[in-house]
């Protein structure tokens, strides 16, 4: 098992991590010390300051501009389509007395009551319920404090050099290697962007998870605009699917899957046909996170409560892993798809989970990481490191992961870092920490999916800044089109029963 | 094939009890008297009516399975003009299947009516005490009548919306997931949208009655010799109707009939489109039709099942995917790659072929328009020379469309739209029109309209302009009906377009598996005319897209029975095409410079390779 004591301590102040060559992480001042090789991805600074967020608290607005001269029936048919059942009777319940009899406006209040009390109810049984759809989001992102970062997703393009940013102002800008435009995509219905994802096999679709639909842009890369119209945007939405938190292409880019924590269905979405076919499992109260493996074989699913799923896509047919602890917070897959690793809320640790199509494999998850806070002794002091997992990504050639860690206290502890240990074919080595500027956090992060020379880390930082840092080595095996299967991990079956009390356990369920 | 559909009916059999005993405890529903109601639906369900009722119910569904088996399609017929789905409501066809939809649905009123029993039971009864004082007079009791005409009512109705919003197309689902849960998924859908249709009939039901109820309450008295009652209030009018209980049963009644019949409809679309595994070759002769790549070459439900398979074994089977790749035991030919890549790539060409056809069609369309040579008047004839033809046109596809709904060559699609120049033999047509009336060419209707008064109150009295008023509405209904609606030729070029993107989607898999998996190199030998024939139907498309209302999008339907995805097929082969031609370029890279291929096509697929399409 890895643990934080084997890491190199982190570099010095000041200083920012610039690359890693020889299995080590190099650290300097400034970007300028390395001689460029290619195109190197731009790195982009969008200040906090520059971007004013929408302050669009829901219906706080509303008073302010509805005409109050408006007759009963239209202000309640306007509360129909605005908020369903509960706005219609808030409406009628708010009514003067020349507008409604008494009885009405009474009884429209007790079914309030009623309907708020049943509703507290449900609430009590999924506490997440209960949050307003912003809070939801920043619940439920890969972003760490989701509300307050600039960068609000990031996205790679799979096949080539181009990525798709979104910013705390609802905007999406794209850049591109081969063309100096960068296209700021903008729709009214592109409100609290969770998650972007482009389709693979396809250069110009992008997917976007928004407040309360699912857009897919149409980006023409041969355009010069710097505006696409809406027009471009196709627009997918189903009732009681909002907020969309996450979404996922199936890699071979036919179908979309997006999930809400509101719904317990997970949709399956034929963009071009625009329906969906919404795949309910009513344990959990809802879908977070999605992550579809490399192969295209299988999908991670998790929930609001202690539960995840592993869908089969062949069939569409789920295995149900109810954690311990808390919800499984993120996962990721190595590149052929047979293993996940995944990280529980509430447990410092890294669980991993082998798939094989052969019979008789082993259910239980084994415990691969531990990131219990651990001292570090630098010539600043004593830092302390660790804490649970925000994130993972592991790059494409399978010899890398960065883990994005969430500090249990605020002040002393510098906790959030990023730590990559490399997988080898026998061994997981420790490589060390990644560091930005002073004073800023890592919120997000993403491999480039082809980098030639290793791997190329692209970290958004909580300053606004997008960074890039590349990590040079030779693949042990094979090239990114022919993962030869991810080299296993050196944690053997047996020591991890030995661990035992954190076992987990899987139903097999349809 | 038919053992699939009467799988599907047996289970719709199955589930009739359960839908008959919720609808029995839901019909006795009474809110101050729960406990009387509950035991009471239950002494119900025990009763002998019950139990006849449900005997008369299976034989409906099992009428209802055999006309979704006979009516079904997978490739949907696209009405291009108002009159065209006129033509189709009025087929022979389809007004046998509306003839049998309603007497089934008197059927099913007539048990539900037995069911909830009370004032619905029987046609007549004695009339009541202070009509007469024989009361051996026989008086008709509407409600039963009314009950009923209900049935026939909703029966037509789930025939025409049948018809109008394409039900019996049998569209293949994105996901594979297996029966149970499919029909566990759908249900609660379908169970809410055959209540709110059946709120729907009911209103239009009751509209019907509230005008047109005494004719058939006529008929009945008369030919029954049964009295009116003249003590009871008469149903066609408001009050009558305002009985919210009678409404209440009317609209349950109607769930309960489209319930059942939809449930049915959902099994057998479900049973029938689950995907088959065909086996790729086999080493028994007699076998060889049922193989895979004999499969291909036959036609609508067999053809998609073998594509769907198709596109399943190219993404999932490994060892199936090298059983395609094998060579033939003695000869060492590539049989099964030939035959599978063969047939796929002539129902690309053939798409391609198709489009390039409709392209040329318009085209030419656009070019005819100035052969007026002459004068203002000149052209205005011409348009009405177009008008007629196309009423023509209209007409003779109509015939065209009531024989085949199979396949659609651009020509027949052309036929059904406008085409006002395509046909020159109708000229004898133009004589009817005397070019000094002044109706002549009337037909841009609103802008003569307004100036009509102007043009014509010096030479002509009132009563011509009565007769153009006349003749204009009756072209105006013309052109309601023979207008082409937009995008509807674009819907009816790509309606088997399932087809297209299974083979695409089928062969550029293999391709792209071909790089590790071919061990004989029998797919490099097509991969030239695989990339000519995807970058020329690309090139096709392209062009298509560009024509007007093709690229506009269809209203979606809000229902899983309603199926649109006919609509839309020309944007997923769209989104097929290119993902087909980045996966090959993907997997083969800098290798394809290799391939040989003319300059516009190589310049074509640089274009995919630098990602720019």
């Amino acid at each position: 098992m890895n643990s934080l004591s084997l890491f190199p301590p982190p570099g010095p102040d000041g200083n920012i991590t610039l690359f890693e060559s020889n299995n080590e992480l190099v650290c300097g001042t400034s970007l300028g010390s390395r001689q460029k090789q290619g195109w190197e991805p731009p790195s982009l600074l969008f200040p906090r300051e520059s971007l004013k967020p929408h302050s669009r608290p829901e219906s706080s607005s509303k008073a302010a501009f509805l005409d109050h001269r408006d007759t009963l029936w239209m202000r309640s048919a306007r509360a129909w389509r605005d908020s369903g059942l509960s706005g219609l009777l808030d409406e009628i319940a708010n009514c003067t007395e020349e507008e409604v009899p008494r009885w009405l406006t009474v009884g429209c209040s007790w079914t309030l009551a009623l309907l708020r009390w049943v509703s507290s109810f449900h609430g009590s049984l999924f506490p997440h319920l209960t949050l307003s759809s912003e809070d939801m989001v920043a619940e439920f992102s890969q972003v760490l404090d989701w509300s307050d970062c600039a960068v609000r997703a990031f996205a790679w393009h799979p096949h080539t050099d181009k990525f798709a940013v979104s910013l705390l102002d609802d905007s999406i800008r794209i850049y591109n290697s081969k063309s100096a435009t960068a296209p700021t995509l903008k729709h009214r219905l592109q409100r609290n962007v969770a998650a972007l994802q482009w389709k693979p096999l396809c250069a110009s679709a992008l997917a976007v998870a928004c407040h309360n639909c699912l857009l897919v842009w149409h980006v023409d890369p041969t355009s010069l605009s710097t505006r696409p119209s809406s027009g471009c945007a196709q627009v997918l939405s189903h009732p009681g699917h909002c907020p969309v938190t996450s979404i996922a292409w199936s890699p071979n880019g036919s179908l979309l899957l997006s999930a809400s924590p509101v719904d317990t269905a997970m949709m399956v979405w034929d963009v071009a046909g625009e329906s969906c076919v919404p795949l309910q499992r009513v344990g959990g109260g809802g879908v977070t996170f999605l992550s579809w493996s490399p192969d295209g074989s299988r999908v991670l699913a998790s929930t609001p409560s202690a539960l995840f799923r592993v869908w089969e896509t062949r069939t569409w047919t789920c295995e149900r892993w109810p954690c311990l602890k808390g919800r499984c917070q993120t996962g990721c897959w190595s590149p052929d798809g047979t293993r996940l690793l995944f990280s529980v809320q509430g447990e410092m640790v890294i669980y991993a989970l082998t798939f094989t199509d052969a019979p008789g494999s082993s259910k239980a998850a084994a415990i691969v990481a531990d990131l219990s806070e651990t001292s570090f002794s630098t010539s600043q002091g004593q830092v302390r490191v660790g804490g649970q997992v925000q994130t993972m990504a592991w790059d494409p050639r399978g010899e890398r992961l960065a883990v994005l860690l969430k500090g249990t206290e605020p002040e002393p502890v510098i906790s959030q870092h990023i730590l990559l240990p490399v997988v080898r074919s026998h061994s997981t080595t420790s490589i060390g920490f990644v560091k930005g500027e002073s004073g800023a956090e890592p919120r997000l992060l993403q491999f480039h999916p082809h980098f030639p020379n290793g791997a190329l880390l692209t970290v958004c930082w909580s300053n606004g800044r997008i960074s890039h840092v590349p990590f040079f080595f030779v693949s042990a095996g094979g090239s990114v089109l022919n993962p030869g299967g991810s080299p296993p991990w050196p944690l053997p079956q047996s020591r991890a029963v030995e661990n035992g009390e954190r076992l987990l356990y899987t139903e097999m369920s349809s | 094939m038919s053992l699939l559909t009467a799988a599907s009916v047996a289970w719709s059999v199955l589930l009739l009890p359960v839908t008959t005993a919720l609808f029995a405890f839901l019909s006795r529903f009474s809110l101050f008297h729960p406990i009387q109601w509950i035991s009471e639906s239950f002494s119900l369900l025990y009763g002998s009516y019950v139990i006849f009722s449900l005997v008369l119910l299976c034989g409906v569904v099992l009428v209802v399975g055999v006309f979704n088996l006979e009516y079904y399609t997978v490739v949907p017929s696209v009405p291009c003009t108002k009159i065209a789905l006129l033509g189709k409501v009025l087929h022979p066809q389809q007004s046998v299947h509306s003839l049998v939809h309603s007497m089934m649905g008197i059927m099913v009123t007539w048990c539900a009516a037995t069911m909830i029993g009370g004032r619905y039971w029987i046609l007549a009864a004695p009339c009541s005490e202070e009509e007469g004082v024989t009361g051996q007079k026989m008086c008709l009791n509407e409600y039963y009548l009314f009950f009923l005409l209900a049935g026939a009512f909703m029966g037509y109705s789930y025939s025409l919306l049948g018809v109008v919003r394409n039900m019996n197309y049998v569209s293949f689902q994105t996901i594979q997931q297996c029966k149970y849960l499919r029909f566990k998924g759908m249900l609660p859908q379908v169970v809410r949208y055959s209540a709110v249709q059946s709120l729907y009939s009911v209103r239009n039901y009751c509209l019907f009655y509230f005008f047109f109820g005494y004719i058939p309450r006529a008929w009945i008295c008369t030919t029954l010799n049964v009295h009116e009652d003249s003590s009871l209030h008469r149903l066609d009018t408001v009050s009558g109707l305002l009985d919210f209980r009678l409404l209440y049963h009317l609209w349950l009644s109607g769930t309960f009939l489209l319930l059942t019949w939809h449930i049915t409809l959902l099994l057998f679309r479900i049973f029938i489109t689950e995907a088959y595994s065909f086996p790729v070759q086999s080493s028994f002769s007699e076998d060889v039709s049922q193989c895979l790549p004999k499969v291909l070459m036959t036609f609508l439900l067999n053809q998609f099942l073998a594509l769907q398979d198709l596109f399943l074994l190219s993404q999932q089977s490994l060892s199936r995917r090298m059983e395609v790749f094998s060579l033939s035991q003695p000869g060492g030919h590539p049989h099964n790659w030939n035959a599978i890549c063969k047939e796929c790539l002539s129902l690309l060409s053939d798409l391609s072929q198709r489009l390039v056809e409709y392209q040329e069609v318009v085209a030419s369309n656009g070019r005819a328009r100035p052969l007026s040579s002459h004068s203002d008047q000149r052209s205005t004839s011409s348009e009405t020379l177009g008008m007629s033809t196309l009423i023509i046109s209209s007409l003779m596809s109509l015939q065209i469309l009531s024989i085949d709904i199979g396949l659609k060559t651009p020509s027949s699609v052309f036929l059904r739209s406008t085409s006002p120049f395509s046909s020159s033999s109708v000229n004898r047509f133009v004589g009817n029109v005397d070019p000094s009336s002044p109706w002549y060419g009337s037909v841009q209707s609103p802008h003569v309209m307004r100036r009509g008064p102007k043009l014509w109150t010096a030479s002509t009295g009132r009563l011509k302009f009565a007769h153009v008023k006349n003749f204009l509405a009756r072209r105006v209904l013309i052109m309601y009906l023979f207008n082409k609606l937009p995008e509807a030729s674009s819907q009816a070029l790509f309606a088997d377009s399932q087809a297209h993107i299974w083979a695409l989607e089928g062969l550029s898999n293999l391709v792209a598996a071909s790089y590790k998996e071919d061990r004989f190199g029998v797919v490099q030998t097509m991969l030239p005319s695989i990339l000519s024939t995807m970058l020329l139907l690309q090139e096709a498309v392209d062009k298509h897209f560009k024509l007007p209302h093709a690229s506009s999008k269809p209203v979606r339907s809000t229902c899983c029975l309603e199926d649109s995805t006919f609509k839309t097929l020309r944007f997923a082969l769209r989104a097929a095409l290119k993902t087909a031609m980045y996966r090959i370029t993907v997997t083969f890279g800098e290798h394809l410079h290799s391939v040989q291929m003319s300059a516009e096509h190589r310049k074509r697929l640089q274009q995919f390779m630098e990602y720019k399409e």
